[in-house]
């Protein structure tokens, strides 16, 4: 296989209520990656790109034809992916094995989502379509019902009193906020407080509103190219190093492992081998943080904390800047937001900016950042890992 | 000879069987694992070499939530909680608690004894039909 790196990247703001379809904000960061790789939509030889929910919020399917057609990449191949959450880094993983196998040279890779136009009650029912609909559905399971009773179990597990937990589950929150409220594609920039966290109102027990990622519109988007052709086209080309993906059943079936998520330590473990890296090389890493209670699921999974421990990289600051692993530093899915069909692009627009020592102005680099790691998860089933690195 | 896939307890026939206050499983002829809500295959040797098999219905609660936002179509079902409960035979399976006022429920929940019965959820727009959900309440 070639080497395959991302040249450009483009992001909308992410908001509620945007007044553009889900075409054109993908069409607008789209375009944004395409100039910034110093190439015109006919360099683009086909289009992989994640949109979960435009059938129920627009009425609009199939938008990666609508897409390629609205940049002008006239009759290229273009493919929707979807895996709840995890579409477009799935989209973008995709797009990596075309151009690595020498099949294209260019490709173009992203997702995009309008979820706020469902309003709340069904927005909440499709989001509920990431689980069991035949087994579990019916008992009214929903997104945050998941994560809640994963976090009951997490403190039943771990022996970790549910106060106690839920004032680390604050601290997570408290520290994407800080990160948000300097990035300017987030969807809230503004800090909170652990008082406040504890005082929202309860979603799902024990999850209160400001441990929620919200629903949100917006798009990412990212040009991949082989190494010859990126070395031409930018002088801070950055390289995926490893990828990995896998799926998992209902969670009622996943009970062996629970809280753990099994799919995410097998596809971690995919990325980390083929790049020839461990937990301790990621200097900085996106993760999948849509509730508090998923960053430390996550965080241990990913290899940054034993079982049970991840709340105490939180509670000592490691995951802020200049801390052991520098986690969601883009202000994560509960800051920034989480356009469910955008998110993976979103993840990986901020590591390669990372990489490329582009976010001092922002006051959000992560100095000497050569190493990122990528963490996805769709519903309760879908997760991705990507590795990426600076040369 | 034609040669004829098919599952062995399809989703129509578990809820069938629900209705009738029933809990069937599927028990592996080969490796003894008990797969509840039902699979093609053995939740934990993948085999096909299963058996319908009727469950105690009993179990303990493993872990639980209350839900205070609720799908399109169910607003006033909330709030309601969830529970996921441990079967005697092995595997776990979501439902719903009742007999509790789920906004007093905490963390003494896990490992309460429950027993099991049904109640049909009549279907919406997007679940071509009906479905059927455990409704546990307590045993001890
Ligand atoms: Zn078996």
């Amino acid at each position: 296989m070639r080497r395959v790196a991302i040249i450009g990247g483009g992001h909308t703001k992410f908001m509620f209520n945007s007044p553009q379809s889900g075409i054109e904000m993908l069409a607008e960061a789209s375009m944004d990656a395409i100039t910034k790789s110093n190439l015109k939509p006919k360099d683009i030889q086909a289009i992989y790109c994640g949109n979960v929910l435009g059938d129920f919020s627009e009425g609009q399917g199939m938008i990666q034809s609508y897409l390629a057609d609205d940049i002008g990449c006239f009759n290229v191949p273009a493919s929707r992916f979807e895996g709840a959450c995890a579409s477009a880094t799935m989209a973008i993983r995709d797009a990596f094995m075309w151009v690595a196998s020498g099949h294209y040279d260019i490709v173009l890779a992203g997702g995009t989502e309008k979820a706020t136009a469902m309003g709340t009650s069904l927005a909440t029912r499709t989001f509920a379509m990431f689980s069991d609909g035949r087994y579990e559905y019916p008992s009214g399971i929903n997104f945050p019902g998941i994560f809640a009773m994963l976090a009951h179990l997490y403190s039943s597990k771990y022996n970790i009193p549910l106060k106690k937990l839920k004032e680390t589950l604050a601290l997570v929150s408290v520290q994407s906020h800080f990160y948000g409220m300097k990035n300017p594609h987030a969807q809230f920039q503004k800090e909170i407080t652990v008082e406040q966290v504890l005082r929202g109102f309860t979603v799902s027990s024990p999850l209160q509103l400001l441990d929620c990622c919200p629903f949100s519109d917006g798009a990412a988007a990212l040009v991949l190219a082989s190494e010859d052709v990126a070395k031409k086209l930018t002088d801070k080309p950055i390289y995926f190093a490893g990828v990995g993906q896998a799926s998992s059943g209902k969670m009622s079936a996943q009970y062996k492992y629970l809280p753990r998520l099994r799919a995410r330590e097998v596809s971690v473990k995919q990325a980390y081998d083929m790049a020839g890296l461990e937990p301790k090389d990621i200097d900085v890493c996106e993760l999948h943080d849509c509730f508090s209670i998923a960053s430390l699921i996550a965080a241990e999974s990913l290899g940054f904390a034993d079982f049970g421990k991840a709340g105490e990289l939180w509670e000592k600051g490691e995951t802020k800047i200049g801390g052991k692993i520098p986690i969601n530093i883009s202000g994560g899915l509960k800051s920034k937001g989480h356009p469910i069909g955008a998110t993976g692009a979103s993840q990986v627009y901020d590591i390669v900016r990372q990489l490329r020592g582009d976010l001092v102005d922002e006051g959000r680099q992560v100095e000497g950042a050569k190493v990122g790691l990528v963490d996805t998860l769709g519903g309760d089933g879908v997760i991705v890992n990507l590795i990426l690195k600076a040369d | 000879m034609a040669f004829k896939i098919e599952y062995k307890l399809s989703h129509k026939a578990y809820y069938d069987a629900l209705k009738k206050g029933k809990l069937l499983g599927l028990k592996c002829k080969d490796c003894a694992t008990v797969t509840c809500p039902p699979k093609m295959t053995c939740q934990e040797c993948t085999g096909t070499n299963l058996d319908i098999t009727e469950l105690s219905g009993k179990g303990k609660i493993a872990t639980f939530t209350t839900s205070y936002v609720a799908p399109l179509g169910r607003e006033v079902e909330a709030p309601y909680t969830i529970v996921l409960v441990e079967l005697e035979e092995g595997p776990w399976i979501m439902g719903n608690l009742i007999d509790i006022d789920p906004a007093k429920v905490g963390m003494e929940l896990i490992g309460r004894k429950v027993k099991f019965g049904f109640k049909v959820f009549p279907g919406d727009l997007y679940s071509a039909g009906e479905g059927v959900r455990p409704l546990f309440s307590f045993a001890d």
